[in-house]
């Protein structure tokens, strides 16, 4: 049978999506939690608006997409070093631009 | 929802969750689970998933032995995979009097079963290729502690527990408890109520809140912990790496991730749970001093969750002196997710068959009018 991919970083597909909404998940939290949609390097951002519409419809109301999980950092995944290196320092002023 | 039960868990963490499931398979299943959020909203869907059993301590070294009794079976009995890979843990020790402790619990946690050994920081760097051991003076490792994806150990319970008879009741939240004398009569929520004489208080940071709605004082105290979780990776970490001196814990979890958490000392009690960038730095600089060869690896996410703290970093246990029926499973501060398997089958037996587990008096919540309190130092992030 075909699938159809939601999550393409976590491999969570409409039918795991149809598998969480039966067992009762109404929520994108619930079903992120569920699947593991959207906690892969993309961090949502390929698959959250898809899951949405889908959930939505799923649901049958007038809702055209479902609310979204919460957003968490890191806005873009960043290397270790990178956010290891030194803070910098307040810069010194004496008040003059 | 049901109107009455014989049992109203509050709280669908992993402890409520671990209790109903235990109970359902003895039989008992008269039993209502009710969860403010969605499963995994408390503490439960926000740890490392951290499973170890060097502890200072012979009842949670016994507890530990028979949760990971529990674990390796979990994923066969829920259908559900829970990842739970036995890597070993290993505890860095950076000065004499760490090392030392480190040694005594290893001779009791031998005497009990638990192979943990002392290993010099040359063997360590063969445990995890590439460890920067400068500085670490020796290091504890056994080879059975590990770690698990926490989210589908839930999701598992919740199911077991369900298909047995047990409601979970989600985004349902408990308001209050009603009372006649000492006696338990209804608990309230904003879906309703249900009549019971018995509560269950496994409501985590928040059972404090649950605990007053009877009048009863808990001194546990909520701790905002946070934790990153970085991309996936090829296998190459074996072991949970904790660094004592500064609370550093970072494992690779079955999807590949390296995930962990650090210590701060500078955190005071409260309810929050926003991510800071005090900890991204404070982690990563940690974690590559540990593992210089982190350095290019990428930070995807962070969160955070509480610990719920009691002032001797263990438990509270057991039913309570004011109200009849009032059972408090709290308290677990940053191992209770561990902890929950065989927890929540000890308590299981002794609800239902009057199992003497003599835990159940030892952490009761009357030991601190009593002053009858043996810290637990080994409590790690
Ligand atoms: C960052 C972090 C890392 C951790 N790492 C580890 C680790 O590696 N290993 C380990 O074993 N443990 C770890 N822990 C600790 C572990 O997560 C907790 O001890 C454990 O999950 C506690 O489970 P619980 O069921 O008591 O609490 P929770 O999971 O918090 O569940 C309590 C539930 O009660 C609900 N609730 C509260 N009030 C109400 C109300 N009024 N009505 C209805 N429901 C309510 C909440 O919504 C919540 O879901 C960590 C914790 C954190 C935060």
């Amino acid at each position: 049978m075909a699938k159809t991919i939601v999550c393409r970083c976590e491999d969570v597909c409409i039918e795991d999506l149809k598998l969480g909404f039966e067992q009762g998940l109404r929520e994108l939290e619930e079903l992120k939690r569920h699947t593991g949609l959207a906690t892969g390097f993309c961090q949502g951002k390929c698959c959250i608006a898809h899951a949405a519409r889908f959930l939505a419809r799923l649901k049958g109301g007038d809702d055209m997409v479902a609310d979204p999980p919460r957003t968490r950092p890191l806005l873009h995944p960043t290397p270790v070093y990178r956010l290891a290196g030194e803070l910098e320092a307040e810069p010194e002023g004496d008040g003059e631009p | 929802m049901r109107d009455r039960a014989d049992l109203v868990i509050v709280g669908g963490g992993v402890v409520g969750l671990s209790l109903a499931c235990q109970l359902a398979r003895m039989g008992f299943c008269d039993v209502v689970v009710l969860e403010q959020g969605y499963l995994c909203f408390g503490a439960s869907g926000r740890n490392g998933g951290g499973i170890r059993q060097q502890w200072t301590t012979e009842e949670n070294i016994l507890l530990m032995k028979e949760s990971v009794r529990l674990f390796r079976r979990m994923a066969a009995e829920t259908n559900y995979n829970i990842w739970f890979r036995q890597g070993g843990y290993l505890f860095l020790a950076r000065d004499g009097k760490t090392a030392s402790t480190l040694e005594a619990n290893m001779k009791l946690q031998n005497r009990l079963g638990v192979p943990t050994r002392m290993v010099s920081p040359e063997r360590a760097r063969g445990i995890v290729p590439g460890l920067d051991t400068r500085g670490v003076e020796v290091c504890a490792y056994n080879p059975t502690d590990g770690v698990l994806f926490p989210f589908p150990a839930l999701w598992g319970m919740a199911k077991v527990a369900t298909q047995l008879g047990v409601e979970i009741n989600t985004y349902t939240r408990v308001t209050d408890i009603q009372t006649r004398g000492k006696q338990i009569v209804k608990v309230v929520t904003d879906r309703g109520a249900i009549a019971t004489s018995r509560v269950v208080n496994a409501a985590g940071a928040w059972s404090w809140q649950i605990a007053r709605m009877l009048g009863v004082e808990l001194p546990n105290k909520p701790y905002r912990h946070e934790i990153l979780v970085c991309e996936p990776l090829k296998p190459f970490l074996d072991p949970m790496v904790s660094d004592l001196s500064d609370g550093t814990y970072f494992s690779q979890t079955m999807r590949g991730e390296i995930c962990g958490g650090i210590s701060d000392p500078e955190e005071k009690s409260s309810m929050e749970t926003r991510s800071s960038f005090r900890f991204l730095h404070r982690m990563c600089r940690s974690m590559l001093r540990l593992l210089p060869r982190l350095a290019d690896v990428k930070v995807m996410r962070q969160w955070a969750g509480y610990y719920d703290e009691t002032p001797d970093g263990n438990p509270i246990l057991g039913p309570v002196e004011q109200v009849d029926g009032f059972i408090q499973l709290n308290g677990f501060g940053g191992h209770g997710f561990m902890l929950a398997p065989a927890i929540g089958r000890q308590a299981a037996e002794w609800l239902l068959r009057k199992v003497d587990h003599p835990m159940f008096e030892k952490y009761d919540l009357g030991r601190f009018a009593r002053g009858e309190v043996e810290r637990e130092i080994f409590v790690i992030g």
